[in-house]
This record gives structure tokens, sequence and C-alpha cells, in this order.
């Protein structure tokens, strides 16, 4: 328990993903089954515990502390378990914590009557970090920024595995992993697991170089899709389980019933979660309401409806067809959706064109008129294979929208830049001030940034905290892929993944863009 | 023995201290927040010891810290007063007690017609070979400062702390360890940590600590080999520890050092949420204030009735002290709150 807190803490705290990763690697061969796999599992929050809920730690709390302290405390500290563990009157570290194993058994076969007196135990036993540690444990609200990817690439440098096989089998196995370790450990074989029923690496496409890629592309050999404009999502339906996983294999079937109680037949599906009414794509802002949740809000659910838009096919029923061209899971995908009636997924149209230069018309139309945020074209004659292999899918993006904006705000960024000003916030005019219209950190060179940081500091005007309001005097030429009408924002507008284009040393504040002129743009 | 019928008799009385820390019957105000004619300084942090006031009581290490950062003509006249030594200006009497804050930092005792009034000014008891150690001094009403005045500050042993900085210098040898140290107290207080933890290689220091630390050796502080860090090599400062203020660690000074572990030594590191936001890879929690317990101690020990709460969390103590059933109020001195986070 003591190594696991440490852990914990190392990964809270360090902003380096290498290092994180070194810690966790090394935590993995340092430490035994069922021991690590339990902790893997505590950190990519595959273990909950029934009746371990904060409600009974903050009860066993108040019955040591004043309540009228802690909520001066909890104020103060900001979230409940931190509160708890620094609040906690009681040290007793002369008897060790018990091991994750045993912990875990603790929380899950104690009843519930019994849990605040064990509780209560445990935490005069732990030493200060432990106690943090155990809080995090107990509520399973870690909030320490691991994603399960970081975790599986650990895993992937401590087998000396592809990461690729990792995800391949992640979502087959579970707590405590044991047949995973042996396997990276090459003491046994690969987990021999449901092949339909779990997550399989995604195919991704590269963006088309438009001066060198047309010439020697045929037009003949690709086919043309919209790019959609939600996230890519793979659909798993087999034998009565539907599972609904992100790009990175996170598991967001629980926010999405909506979609994983409204699927007919089986098969694995790649496509792109959208939300709209009838099949009709509403803007992303909307599809961001129902990301990055737990559990569906019921609200949303009515309101922001899900569905996705399937684009390809990897498991037809059981059967794998991820080594057919592309033409032939196509015929697979229209047949099973001909089989199938489906009321939470479509299909996402093939586009008929017969040069680039009427695609690229299409493209410009497309985006023009309805948004889309440009092609996908797909080698007619490719199979489906996992990661970003070269010449076989690319994204076309439409031209990004160009504005010239005032600098106005500058913060320290993080990391290997937490010395530099590179987190930038610049805006439109409005009569004479400057309003925000949008946040950019990257889109610079080094050296611009080096330059970019003298100049902020030569120019601040006033400081709050770590952000430095700067003159109204430098121009961004910004590049963006969509305008949003936003309530948060002062000015009105929210922009799409902006970044800085070009620094216009050379141009007038004056001449920077209105707000007014930023209407075409919604 | 008779001290509780005379105390009762005294609680009802009205003190002599008005609220903004002005002893009344002298006109002499303890730690003003504006220039004043006469001033009795606690300690020389910043937000205690300003320059510009007519004449100065402090002790005689205060007042040389306040000469070094604010030149020897920061105030009309300096008088120094050493700890235990009476001074009685007309019929109030002022005495110093060590508050073991930082180097020279006094507790006021004031008395007058029978009435024992004490200001602890900045103070903490744990040990601290910087600073004279803490004497505990009975009174009738209590100033206490309140800066970790919350049940969730309960401060660990230095010394485990210190242990972490050198476990992470083991672990990454590669790495400069600089520690966010305030300038005056803090610094001077984690070099002897480390030293005593048998730590004797170099230790390098931002300019700002230079003067201070040279300061505190003069007044008979051992602190070691302490070498200016921007006359050593990038490749000089790997592995090693660098003293810096928190505001230069995150700032284009650090840019000097091989990848560096940002560390802070300070109270406030106890809450992880905070370290890291600001992004501090190794908190050091080390206070040069009492803890939740200490100041709890503090205030039964004194045997004051009657508890006046000053810079800080105010509500919580305030709060508990009336559970014990004494006369409590909080200060609310303003100026105090702006240099909040900057000192401890």
């Amino acid at each position: 328990m003591r190594d696991f807190a440490q852990l914990l803490e190392l990964l809270a705290l360090t902003p380096s993903r290498n290092r994180k990763l070194e810690a966790l690697v090394h935590y993995l061969r340092a430490t035994p089954d069922p021991e690590r796999g339990l902790a893997l599992a505590i950190l990519t929050g595959a273990i909950s515990f029934k009746n371990v809920k904060p409600a009974i730690l903050r009860d066993v709390v108040e019955r040591e502390v004043d309540p009228h302290l802690f909520r001066l405390s909890y104020d103060y500290v900001g979230d409940l378990g931190e509160t708890i563990a620094l609040i906690w009157p009681h040290h007793d570290a002369t008897e060790p914590l018990p091991s994750l194993t045993e912990l875990i058994e603790l929380f899950t076969i104690t009843p519930k009557p019994k849990l605040p007196a064990l509780i209560a135990s445990l935490l005069t036993r732990a030493a200060i970090n432990e106690r943090w540690a155990l809080v995090k444990i107990a509520t399973g609200a870690l909030r320490i920024g691991l994603s399960a990817r970081l975790a599986k690439t650990a895993l992937a440098e401590f087998g000396g595995k592809p990461l690729q096989d990792i995800e391949e089998v992640w979502n087959g196995v579970s707590p405590p992993y044991a047949e995973l370790f042996a396997w990276l450990e090459d003491k046994a074989e690969r987990p021999d697991i449901d092949h339909a029923a779990r997550f399989h690496p995604l195919m991704l496409s590269n963006p088309i170089d438009e001066a060198k890629d047309f010439e020697r592309l045929d037009p003949a050999d690709f086919a043309a899709e919209w790019k959609w404009d939600g996230i890519r999502v793979q659909l798993i339906a087999s034998r009565g389980q539907v599972s609904l996983f992100s790009r990175t294999g996170d598991d967001i079937a629980p926010a999405f019933p909506d979609i994983t109680e409204n699927i007919f037949g089986d098969g694995v599906l790649d496509g792109e979660l959208l939300v709209g009414e009838s099949f009709e794509p509403a803007p992303f802002n909307d599809l961001q309401q129902r990301l990055n949740r737990k559990v569906a809000n019921p609200k949303h659910l009515t309101q922001y409806p899900a569905f996705i838009r399937v684009y390809d096919m990897l498991f037809d029923g059981p059967e794998d067809i991820r080594a057919l061209l592309w033409t032939e899971r196509r015929a697979r995908l229209e047949a099973w959706f001909a089989r199938h009636r489906q009321t939470r997924v479509d299909l996402s149209p093939v586009l008929s064109f017969g040069s680039w230069e009427q695609l690229g018309e299409m493209r410009r139309q497309g985006a023009a008129e309805h948004g889309h945020e440009g092609v996908m074209l797909k080698l007619r004659s490719a199979p489906y294979l996992p990661g970003r292999p070269k010449g076989l899918w690319f994204k076309w993006k439409r031209d990004p929208n160009l504005v010239d904006a005032v600098l106005m705000y500058a913060q320290r960024g993080h990391g290997r830049r937490s010395s530099y000003y590179s987190d930038f916030t610049f805006g439109a005019w409005k009569g004479n001030e400057v309003v925000p219209i949008g946040k950019a950190y990257f889109g610079f060179t080094d050296e611009e940034l080096r330059e970019l940081d003298r100049w902020v500091r030569n120019h601040t005007v006033k400081a709050f905290g770590p952000v430095r309001e700067v003159e109204k005097a430098l121009v961004f030429e910004v590049a963006f892929d969509s305008a949003q009408s936003s309530r948060r924002h002062k000015s009105g507008i929210a922009l799409r993944f902006p970044r800085i284009n070009r620094i216009r040393w050379d141009k007038p504040a004056q001449e920077a863009a209105t707000l007014d002129e930023m209407q075409v743009f919604l | 023995m008779n001290r509780g019928r005379i105390r009762g008799v005294i609680a009802g009385m009205q003190p002599f201290l008005a609220r903004d820390l002005c002893v009344t019957p002298i006109d002499a105000t303890i730690d003003p927040t504006r220039p004043v004619e006469r001033a009795i300084i606690t300690h020389g942090h910043a937000d205690h010891a300003r320059a510009g006031h007519g004449a100065v009581l402090a002790t005689p290490d205060t007042i040389a810290i306040m000469q070094e950062r604010y030149g020897a003509n920061c105030a009309g006249s300096f008088q120094p007063l050493d700890f235990g030594v009476p001074l009685t200006v007309d019929d109030v009497t002022i005495t110093f007690f060590p508050a073991g804050h930082i180097l020279g930092s006094a507790q006021v005792l004031l008395e007058h017609k029978g009435m024992r009034i004490v200001d602890t000014g900045d103070y903490k008891r744990l040990h601290d070979r910087t600073a004279q150690p803490f004497e505990l001094v009975q009174c009738d009403l209590l100033v206490t400062e309140a800066t970790f005045g919350l049940p969730v500050f309960q401060h660990p042993k230095p010394q485990d702390e210190i242990a972490r900085l050198l476990a992470s210098l083991a672990a990454y040898p590669e790495r400069a360890h600089v520690v966010g140290c305030y300038a005056l107290g803090k610094a001077q207080r984690v070099i002897a940590l480390i030293r005593d933890a048998g730590y004797d290689r170099p230790i390098y220091l931002h300019g700002a600590m230079l003067r201070l630390c040279a300061l505190y050796e003069a007044r008979g502080i051992a602190l070691g080999d302490l070498r200016p860090a921007t006359e050593a090599s990038k490749a000089d400062l790997a592995g090693q520890i660098v003293i810096a203020p928190p505001s230069a660690i995150k700032d284009r000074w650090s840019r000097r050092l091989p990848d560096p572990v940002l560390a802070v030594a300070s109270g406030w590191m106890s809450v992880k949420q905070r370290a890291k936001q600001s992004g501090v890879e190794l908190p050091l929690v080390i206070s040069d204030h009492c803890d939740w317990g200490e100041l709890n101690q503090s205030i039964v020990e004194t045997g004051a009735s009657r508890i006046w709460v000053t810079h800080g969390r105010e509500d919580a103590l305030v709060y508990q002290c009336q559970k014990l059933g004494l006369d409590a109020e909080p200060l609310n001195i303003l100026a105090y709150e702006d240099a909040e986070e900057g000192e401890n």
C-alpha cells in the first residue's frame, strides 16, 4: 500500500508523461501478482465498491471532527477526498496498512454497517500519503490525470510488446490480469478471448498533401465520404452484449444507453458518434454535452439524442473481415444494414465523383452549405489495418478560416514551456475595445515562442496571478475550423480548433478583425 | 493561584490595545501596515516590517534584517530590545519573548495596570535552529495569528520532508532540484534542515537569497557551503540542490537549470491539488507557523480568557475558541491578507 500511495502521488504531481510511464513500469516490475493487477485496475477505474461511497467517508469524519470546522475546511481545500485525508485527527501508523489485495477484499466483503469502523481504523493507521491514496481508492475518484491509454502504453513497455497488441487484448481481460502479466512476461500464451467482443485498434488516416498526392493518385482507385464532425467510435454487438469504445479504447457505453439499447444484429462497426434528431447531425457543441460523462444525464437523452454514422465494418457477426478489401467490406456493411433495421445507426453515404477537381468543388460546397469538415478518401483495394498506414486512407480537410486577431492575454505554459508565455488569448474589436474570441497554444516555432515570450514581458500592462494582460498591439493570423455562437464568451463567439497561423509583426492592431466581420463565420 | 478571579475582573475591563494593534497609552503600533511615529516590529517579513516609520522598537536581529532589506535609514531611529528584558515606557511595560518563527522573531508582552496582553506575531513551536525557540507567555488577552487556522493543517515532521527531497535527489541524479523558499527565514531553515540531515555538498542560491544567508551566518547560524547559482554552469547544477524564491522557479531564471524538479517548501503544500495547480512536482510541507494543533495548544496554555485572532483563517479559530468558552473575535486587519501566501 505504501508503494502504491507513492506511485499515486507521483502520477498526480509529475507533469511529464515519460516520467509517469517510467514510474508505472517500475511499479509493475517491482510488484507481485495480484497486487500489481489490482493497482492497475484502480488506476484505470476498473474496480469500484458497491458500498463504499463518499457519503460514508463523510459520516466517518464528521463523527470525529466538528461538522462546522469540516465545512470550513472543505470550502478551503475544495476536494472532499483531500479534505478527509488532511483533516483526519487520529494518527497511529505503528501497524502497516493491509496490502491493496487485502484492502479490496475488505471493502468488498465488509457489510455496510461495519464499514465506518473499518474506514476509521484504516485512516488512523495510515501515514498522510496513504490516507490520501486510501480515500481516493475508496471513493473511486482518482482525478490524477492518468488515461487508460497511458496505462496501456506502460503495459506495452513493460512487456516489450506493441501497444496494438495490448489494445487487442485489454478489453477481454479483467482484474487482477494474471494471464495478461504472464503473457507480457513471456510465461504464457496471449490470453484467449472472444474476438468479436473486444476493442480492436482503429485504422487511421493521413492528411492529404494537395501539392504532391493528387498528381500520383488515380481518383478511380478511391472512394470518398464526408468527414463527419463528431467523435470516432467502435460499436461492438456480440451475443446480446453491446459495447461502445472511443478511438483510444475507453469504454463509453454507459453514457450512451440510447445507442447501446437499440442495436439489432451482431458485428463490429466503425463510425462517427453524433447527436441530432432523425440522423441530422447537430453542431459539435451539442455532442459535447454528452461527452466525458460516466452516465447519461436523462434530460440530455431527449435533448441531444445520439446516433452513429457507420462507414466501415471489422467483424460481420462473429466473422473477422478486416483482411477483406474496402469494396468487399462495404458490400458486407450494406448487406448487414439491409438485414438489420436500425434506429440509432445509419450508413455514411459514398460520394460519387469523377476527378479530384470535382471532389474539391464538392468539398468546398459541403463546407459552405452543410458545415462538413472535409472529405475522407479510402483506397478501394485496402484491407482494414490498425494504426496509421501510409497511402490507404486520407483526410482532406476543408480550408481553414482565417482571421486577424489581437493578442490580449498570455499565460505561461506547462512542462517544457513552463517558463514561457505560450498560451495566448486573442480578440476582435468591438467598437474601441477588444473582446476575447479564443485561445491558442501552438502554431509557432520555438524561435517564435522565444520572441513572443520577450514581447509579452516587454508589453505587459497588468498581471492577474499567472495571467498577463498585454498592450493591444500585436496581431495574430489565427486559423480555425469553424465558429459557433457561444453564451459563455463575452464576444458571443467560440472558435473550433484555433491555432496561430502567422504572427503579423507588421500589421497595426487597428486593422485586425471586428466582431461584426466575424459574424460571417457563424 | 488566585489568577482566575483576577482574570475574571480583568476580562470585563477595556484592553489598552486597539484593534489595529495600537498600544493606546503610549501611541505605539505593533507591525503597522502604514508608516507611523512609533512602531513595535515583531519580525522582519515584509507584511510585518515596513519601511518609513519614525521610531522602531525591535530585537537586534530584526533591526539588522530590516536594515539589510530596506537600508540603514529605513526608519527615523531604531531601539534594540533583547529578549526577556522589560522596557517601561510611561506606565506600559514591553517585553519581547522568542516566537520561533524566524531569526529575531518576537512575541510582544504588554503590561499595564495589572493586565497582560501578548501579541504572538507569527510563531511556531517546532525546533528550528535558525530561530530563537518559542517561549510560552501567560496572559489575559492573547492576539494570535491564524495562518494555518484550519484543522486540515497538521504539519508533518520537517525532517521527513527533507528526507523526501534527498530521496528524490538520489532517484534523479541528473536533475537539478530547485526548492522554492521565501528568501527570509524559510530559505535558511531549509538549508539548516538539509545540513542537519547530513548533506554537505554545496547548495546553490538564487541571487535574492545571498545577502540574507550571509546575514544569518554573520549572526552565528552555520549554513555550510553556499554558492551563487548564477556562477555555476548548467552541467554543474545536475543533481544539485538550488534554493530560489517561488516566483523564480517558474520563471526565466529556472531555464539555467538542467531538467529541474520543482519543489516548494511551504505549509500550503499539504494540499496536493494546490501543489498540482501551481506545477509543483515535489511539495515539501515545511512551515514556519503553528499548525492547527499547536495553535489550539498555545491558546489553552497561555491561560488567556480573551482571544483576538488575526492574520489568516480567523473564522475557524474564533469558532474553536468560542467552543472552549473563550471570548474570541477576529481582527480582520486587511493589509495582512495581501502578503498571505508569500512568507509561510
